[in-house]
């Protein structure tokens, strides 16, 4: 049985710039980490590995020295990694991104089931990992948070929809994407990335994924036009009530009201 | 040996602060009568008074030291040998009200604090100026005035060294009111006696400390925890002198063990990143640049799998660091809700025989069937040993508490450790402290006592009292 898992490179610190002028966050000479909705993707697959003797794969697309996020998998615990560069992935938005992923992906013999983050904490969208799943033609449950189950035939899962839950038997091949707390990642093991120094990394160009189509990859495979990207601005207003505990109660829903904070069926 | 108040009295305080910020009798919160250590009794104060600056504390205690009334300073109530609890009665003076960070001197390095600041709150302004406070005590709820009264160590003094270390100058009153400046923002002083150092960690029965300048260090870029799984507690004590001999020195070196993460799983209703293995050390690094914290991840991670080490795991980002240091943080809570009631010994003792110390503690245990947790500061001798009363009678458990108490305290002093690395004495630990030292020492302290405090109102029944 094989798994793959997907992984990004974000930046480490919250205090990502923005260029003013592109619109594009400076990622030059910041710290990186591994995106840490995909930790728990990782984990989920160790915990499916113990149950079933999987493979892990597990893939990136990025610069070269994104070789360093498939270096941390290794110390947690994945098997082989997948490194999707080349100039022409570049600009990719949501679409081209899953579209160019999926066919990393297809390189990989055999691949029973792909694990995703239920987002990345740079992009935001969670759309890459149903995206991949669409190209791929194969079924997907997103934002799961328990796995009830795991044989080499299928996933029996946990999704949480905010108002229910549902609970589904997915077979292999599928797609899921976790979410957070699935289970509480481990730490990367010094020993075990000693250990995986000969792991095999393959690197991935655009002309080595067969079916790869060039004209949706990259900036023109990519139809979203973004306008602007800004830091949004805080803005925090503290305001104090003093006086008798009812009469500042009074105060404070009065104002709520009037910040349209409050319906009448809280009263 | 000390009267009760009057009405006079609480009119005469009154007069001081306002009436609003003095309590007495049913209007006196339950929580002024004990700190976090219930075990060793609850005492009511007669009156809580609450200053809002140092003019106003020095008319209380001039009051107080002409009327004979005994005068116990309370800062967040924290502590854990009962140093704040009035256990003759008489006046408890809370110092939150003086809780303003007055400044953070950036060109000096310096923070100027009222003692009602919180530890967290001065943590997190010193980092919006991307500077350190490097006093690491585990209760981030403590206030600071509380920190420098017992002189409060925590998890970087390995590295940092322990509160007293950064106080550079403190405004005291004295018991007749007096107002005193000792020390300021300057680096270096042999400028006669330092008072200022008698004060740090006299845990009230000096002076009351009205303001606090601390020192404060640049802040490190970046901060990596190791987390090194052994098969025994041994194993991994055993390794801790030779990580402290390596080239860069570590910050923190604390060790654990399952038992003690499994009580801080089920308390903080989380799972710790690793429990596969019997114990446990964090070694944590403080570097600039990702090629010194790389240098010195492999050298202590070599070291620790050349002597034993079950793994070396690293925790390197926010999210990680949290997942073992919510844990490591919550233990002392999470021990306390594991049981009915509870004992501590914070003992110090040479970081060469904090294994032999934890077995003794592991023995004694089994000796007595009575449970016994244990967790510490592996890089700087000091434990937090806790015996546990769970099921136990209460008769049962007074006896063998006090045997198992006795014990530890004689094993400590058979390897020349101190009473307390950090907690101090309050009234709970004073018996120990008077065993512990020689009795010109004692006496010593006495007389420094009386020259401070000749009426013997500050904080009376305390360390030495």
């Amino acid at each position: 049985m094989n798994i793959v898992v997907c992984v990004k490179q974000v930046p480490a610190t919250q205090k990502v710039e923005v260029d003013p002028v592109t619109g594009v966050l400076k990622r030059d000479g910041i710290e990186t980490k591994m995106n840490p909705y995909d930790l728990y993707a990782m984990e989920t697959a160790l915990q499916i590995r113990k149950k079933t003797g999987a493979k892990i794969h597990v893939i990136t697309m990025g610069p070269p020295a994104a070789k360093a996020v498939l270096q941390e998998a290794f110390a947690l615990g994945a098997d082989e990694g997948w490194l999707l560069t080349d100039r022409k992935f570049a600009g990719a938005d949501v679409l081209a991104t899953s579209y160019t992923i999926a066919s990393g992906i297809r390189q990989i013999d055999h691949v029973d089931l792909i694990l995703c983050g239920k987002q990345t904490t740079d992009g935001d969208t969670a759309q890459v990992g149903p995206e991949m799943a669409e190209v791929l033609g194969i079924p997907h449950i997103s934002w799961v948070t328990e796995l009830i189950d795991a044989d080499d035939q299928a996933l029996i899962v946990k999704q949480d929809l905010t108002e229910v839950e549902a609970v589904a038997r997915i077979p292999y091949p599928c797609l899921i994407t976790v979410e957070k707390g699935i289970f509480q990642p481990n730490l990367p093991s010094y020993k075990r990335a000693k250990e995986a120094a000969d792991n095999p990394i393959h690197t991935l160009s655009a002309a080595q994924c067969r079916t790869l189509d060039p004209s949706r990859i990259g900036l023109s495979g990519s139809p979203t036009q973004v306008e602007r990207i800004f830091t949004p601005t805080h803005d925090v207003k503290t305001m104090r009530l003093d006086g008798p505990e009812a009469e500042s109660a009074a105060k404070l829903v009065a104002i709520l009201k009037e910040d349209k904070m409050w319906e009448e069926e809280n009263a | 040996m000390f009267r009760k108040l009057e009405t006079r009295d609480i009119e005469a305080l009154s007069a001081i602060t306002g009436r609003d910020y003095v309590s007495v009798r049913d209007e006196i919160h339950p929580d002024y009568t004990h700190d976090e250590m219930t075990h060793y009794g609850c005492f009511d104060p007669e009156l809580v008074i609450q200053p809002g600056c140092t003019e106003e504390v020095s008319q209380i205690l001039a009051y107080a030291d002409q009327e004979h009334l005994p005068v116990t300073t309370r800062g967040a109530g924290t502590g854990l040998c009962g140093g704040c609890v009035p256990i003759y009665g008489g006046i408890v003076l809370s110092m939150m009200r003086m809780n303003k960070i007055l400044e953070i001197d950036e060109q000096t390095m310096n923070a100027v604090l009222q003692p009602g600041v919180l530890l967290m709150e001065i943590i997190e302004e010193a980092a919006n100026h991307n500077l350190l406070y490097a006093p690491d005590p585990g209760e981030k709820s403590a206030s600071v005035g509380g920190n420098v009264m017992t002189n409060a160590g925590g998890m970087r003094a390995v590295k940092y060294g322990v509160t007293r270390d950064y106080v550079r100058g403190l405004e005291v009153v004295l018991a007749d009111g007096s107002v005193l400046t000792l020390g300021g923002k300057t680096s270096k002083n042999s400028s006669g006696y330092s008072l200022k150092d008698l004060i740090v960690g006299s845990e009230g029965t000096l002076a009351v400390v009205t303001k606090i300048t601390m020192k404060l260090l640049p802040k490190p870029r970046a901060m990596t925890s190791l987390l090194i799984p052994f098969t025994t507690l041994k194993d991994a004590l055993t390794l801790v002198p030779k990580i402290m001999r390596l080239p860069a020195v570590a910050t923190t070196i604390e060790f654990m063990e399952k038992e003690v993460i499994q009580d801080a799983q089920d308390y903080l209703g989380k799972d710790f990143p690793n429990k596969e293995f019997n114990a446990y050390l964090i070694v944590s690094y403080s570097a600039n640049t990702p090629e010194e914290m790389q240098a010195m991840i492999h050298d202590c991670a070599e070291l620790a799998l050349q002597e034993g080490a079950e793994d070396v795991f690293i925790s390197d980002t926010e999210e990680r660091q949290s997942s073992i240091w919510d844990a490591r943080g919550a233990f002392l809570e999470a021990i306390k809700n594991s049981t009915t009631q509870m004992d501590e010994c914070d003992v110090v003792v040479d970081i060469d025989k904090v294994a032999d110390f934890c077995q003794f503690a592991r023995d004694l245990s089994i000796q007595e069937n009575i449970r016994i947790r244990s967790f510490g500061h592996a890089g700087d001798g000091n434990l937090h040993i806790y015996v546990l009363k769970d099921a136990l009678s209460e008769e049962e458990w007074q006896k063998k508490v006090v045997r198992c108490m006795d014990a530890l305290y004689a094993k400590a002093a058979a390897m020349k450790g101190q009473v307390s690395g950090e907690h101090g004495i309050g009234h709970a630990k004073r018996d120990y402290l008077k065993q512990s030292l020689d009795p010109e020492q004692i006496e010593l302290m006495k007389r420094i006592k009386a020259a401070f405090d000749p009426n013997g109102i500050l904080n009376p029944g305390k360390v030495i009292g």
